[in-house]
């Protein structure tokens, strides 16, 4: 998709525009050639309005601005495809769902006929996916041509006409979507019967002391407004607790708290039966607990180091010899080929590569074989699945499982409903920092907890089991 | 094996390319020499004749390199952690006042005792002196690059005050200066040239430097902060602790070169003692990527033009300043040529093979660290 776009130059093949072979060597020409991409993360300037953001990209943009004559084109633009929003608002307080209309307001306006979609879902709650859909539609009957990339199956299954799949960067299959089933997508993108579905054994063992707990903690944050307020949760061991919620409730300030990051303002934290509430990092990492950050390449790794100096971050300690003044690095090479191999289904990546260099998944995968590699007790594991492939993600989910049967507490934050419901021995959900709902996954339903965490007031809801 | 074949050449690529912009530098100096009716050919040949032409030469620049490489070894550790660490030369004044304060306290010490004495003095001061930007810093009270600086003006006066007020030798009639050291607490000089043993505490700084980044975890924790404070933190990574002990460190290492220029070039504390070598070493280990060997070989640069300056003076009866010139040319193209391999590293994804270059970004370092924290 980026060679579409002009991020990167193919090495060979052509690209053909309305049956015009097209060279495409930068971002603009391919939005000269009517390409608009909407990406994962998005690139709108927080503190600048929507109709300035937009006005940025437009490619004839005179010397003066005329912000009354762009705004009334966003709003003719926006009423007709349903992407109403305020031009004058400013784009750090829009939701993410506000600021992908924002992005696809952007290329219409600069006057894109492709526009390609990568994961535009990934950061939308249940009803503002089906909004984007919705949108889709229209923008289709009146003759754009949408590409939308995604990982999740009901989402194309819900929106696409013709279905591409691609495996390893091959086309290895296309369906129309009258032929298209499920099933039959799976089985091209694992190229071999789909895995059969979770299966989970036994129940948590609440009976004992919880390694995690967290006491009507709160957390006052002057930037959001959202913090966390009165957060109570508990982590018993053998335990998936699963957290629904759109980011930016609270999941993020809950691990900077964990992780020692940030001190809580009211309330405790408890670790391992001992109030941790101000503990190092260090020390609260020596105590068994372990994270997979929602951003793994700024949270959690160095870009130019490699993998291996990569994996063994945090536990560098572990690998000094002759008192700090060399390293094993023998040691730590044979440590991370095996936790790489054995917690992945395909190649892990090459030990020596810096990490800026591998692709979204691969970091994935060596910042969570690194923190199993710490061997915790409590794992907090964030959008774990992200970036993966198929069989990666669910090699990713048995590894969890496996996780839990030895006994380890995990706190999954997820925005997968599906992955939420297979995996999770309690359900809570978040919102504006607070936590509004805890539920036993088999007595409640993805919409009451999409109600939940998009705001739906607590009336309409009953308490759930715990 | 491809990739590494093809970092050696990018290397020297890059080595060739930083060469021509520091010829570019001359060529431009050239230029205005002639606007000004000078002879720039007879000028290079002058600098290039007084210092590399003759024995003595040799030995002054090696004088000059000495002070020069340690004050860019304070900076250059620093800033492998993303400190920006303007304050050498105020820690290079503390580091030569407690030395002083040593040497006039403890004269009656034997030489054996009185050397090390200094040097150990010298490192403690300028290190304490560097102590107090980094932990308002490490507080998230105060940036350092700010307060680095402002110390520096400090630490001048603070040597003043005490030159002019209770260590002013009343020997020497009107002149602002402490006595003379005596013999036991002198840096041994080498031969009759002014060499002196500072020579070998800066190599061996260098080559610890190298060794420790290299080699030893502590080297493998700065390398973390420096390359991703966020990671390091969320990992644990003692982040404060390493703040204040690479500022301790360089700022001991700039109070050595206090020490040198003090107990072995002019036997006795001054006012204003020091041409303004913790500035040039901050030049020198910006213009060398804060690379251990890059930091040697632009001393020896800089060395020569300083050195060379005095000598422009006399033959072309230019004022001292006009060096000036010619190091901020070297300056403004090293940096630009810099940015440059820079943006053409990322665009074509060869990162790798510039990972060389990509330190020299420090500004990457900065906004690693930038983030109040």
């Amino acid at each position: 998709m980026k060679c579409l776009y002009g991020f990167y130059r193919p090495t060979s093949g052509e690209i053909l525009i309305e049956g015009r072979q097209v060279h495409i060597a930068t971002p603009l020409d391919g939005r000269q050639l009517g390409i608009g991409m909407v990406f994962q993360n998005f690139t709108l300037i927080p503190a600048m309005t929507v109709a300035e953001n937009v006005a940025l990209f437009l490619p004839a943009l005179g010397i003066v601005l005329h912000p009354k004559a762009i705004q009334a084109r966003i709003r003719e633009v926006a009423t007709r495809y349903g992407l109403e929003i305020n031009p004058a608002a400013h784009v750090f307080d829009l939701s993410m769902g506000e600021r992908q209309k924002v992005e696809i307001l952007k290329i219409l306006l600069a006057g894109a006929r492709v526009l390609i979609f990568d994961e535009p879902t990934s950061v939308l709650a249940p009803h503002e996916v089906d909004g984007l859909f919705a949108i889709f539609d229209k923008l289709r009957q009146d003759g754009y041509a949408i590409l939308f990339i995604t990982h999740k199956l009901p989402e194309v299954m819900a929106s696409a006409q013709r279905i591409t799949v691609l495996r390893r960067g091959r086309v290895v299959g296309q369906l129309m979507r009258d032929e298209a089933t499920p099933q039959a997508i799976v089985r091209l993108m694992l190229g071999a019967e789909p895995p059969p579905p979770v299966q989970r054994e036994g129940l948590a063992n609440e009976a004992g002391a919880p390694l995690f707990e967290m006491n009507t903690l709160s957390l006052v944050d002057e930037h959001t407004g959202i913090g966390l307020k009165e957060v109570s949760l508990q982590i018993f061991a053998g335990e998936i607790v699963g957290v629904a919620g759109v980011s930016g409730n609270g999941q993020s300030e809950l691990a900077d708290v964990a992780l020692g990051l940030r001190r809580p303002d009211g309330g405790a934290f408890i670790l391992a039966g001992q109030d941790a509430s101000h503990w190092s990092t260090a020390t609260i990492l020596a105590h068994g607990l372990a994270c997979i950050p929602e951003d793994p390449l700024r949270m959690e790794a160095i870009p130019g180091m490699t993998v291996v100096e990569n994996m063994v971050l945090g536990e560098q300690l572990r690998y000094t010899a002759m008192g700090g003044l060399t390293m094993n690095w023998t040691g730590a090479r044979k440590d991370a080929e095996l936790f790489l191999n054995t917690t992945f289904v395909t190649t892990p990546p090459r030990l020596d590569w810096p990490v800026e260099n591998l692709s979204g998944g691969n970091l994935q995968r060596v910042v969570i074989a690194r923190e199993l590699s710490r061997q915790p007790a409590v794992l907090l594991a964030y959008y774990p699945a992200r970036g993966l492939d198929v069989s990666n993600a669910e090699a990713m989910r048995q590894l969890l499982l496996s996780y839990r049967s030895k006994g380890v507490g995990i706190l999954l934050v997820s925005e997968d409903m599906d992955e939420l419901f297979a995996l999770s021995d309690r359900l809570v959900v978040m919102y504006h920092g607070r936590i509004v709902g805890t539920f036993r996954p088999h007595e409640t339903t993805a919409d009451e907890i999409g109600h939940l965490m998009t705001g739906g007031s607590r009336e309409t809801t009953r308490e759930g089991a715990n | 094996m491809s990739t590494l074949v093809q970092g050696n050449r990018t290397r020297l690529l890059f080595l060739l390319r930083y060469l021509a912009m520091i010829g570019l530098a001359l060529v431009v100096f050239a230029l205005l020499l002639l606007l000004f009716g000078k002879d720039p050919l007879r000028a290079y040949i002058d600098i290039l004749s007084s210092t590399l032409g003759s024995s003595y030469g040799i030995t002054e620049v090696v004088v000059k390199m000495i002070p020069l490489v340690l004050c860019a070894c304070a900076v250059m550790l620093p800033a492998r952690i993303g400190l920006v660490n303007v304050g050498g030369e105020g820690q290079l004044y503390m580091g030569a006042w407690l030395a002083t304060w040593g040497a006039l306290t403890f004269s009656q010490l034997p030489q054996a005792l009185g050397i090390p004495l200094v040097i150990l003095l010298g490192f403690i001061g300028g290190g304490l002196w560097a102590l107090i930007p980094a932990i308002l810093r490490a507080k998230g009270w105060l940036n350092e690059v700010i307060s680095t600086l402002l110390l520096n003006y400090i630490a001048i006066l603070f040597v003043g005050y005490f030159v002019f007020g209770p260590w002013r030798d009343t020997a020497s009639a009107n002149f602002p200066q402490t006595p003379k050291f005596v013999d036991a607490m002198r840096l041994p000089q080498f031969g009759d040239t002014r060499i002196h043993l500072g020579l070998f505490l800066a190599i061996a700084a260098v080559v610890l430097i190298y060794l420790v980044l290299r080699y030893t975890v502590w080297g493998y924790d700065m390398r973390a902060i420096g390359g991703n404070a966020e990671a390091s933190r969320r990992n644990g990574l003692p982040i404060t602790k390493t703040m204040l002990m690479v500022m301790f460190i360089g700022g001991g290492l700039a109070g050595l070169a206090g020490v040198g220029e003090v107990m072995a070039i002019e036997g006795r504390l001054r006012p204003n003692f020091s041409p303004g070598y913790g500035y040039i070493g901050f030049l020198i280990s910006w213009l060398a990527g804060h690379n251990p060997v890059g930091v040697v070989m632009m001393s020896f640069l800089m060395a020569v033009l300083t050195f060379g300056g005095d000598t422009l003076q006399i033959t072309q009866g230019m004022p001292f300043a006009t060096v000036n010139i010619i190091i901020a040319l070297i300056l403004f193209y090293c940096t630009g040529q810099v940015l440059s391999a820079e943006s053409e590293a990322v665009s074509y994804g060869y990162v790798l093979c510039h990972r060389g270059a990509r330190r020299r970004i420090a500004g990457g370092h900065c906004r690693t660290l930038r983030r109040p924290g």
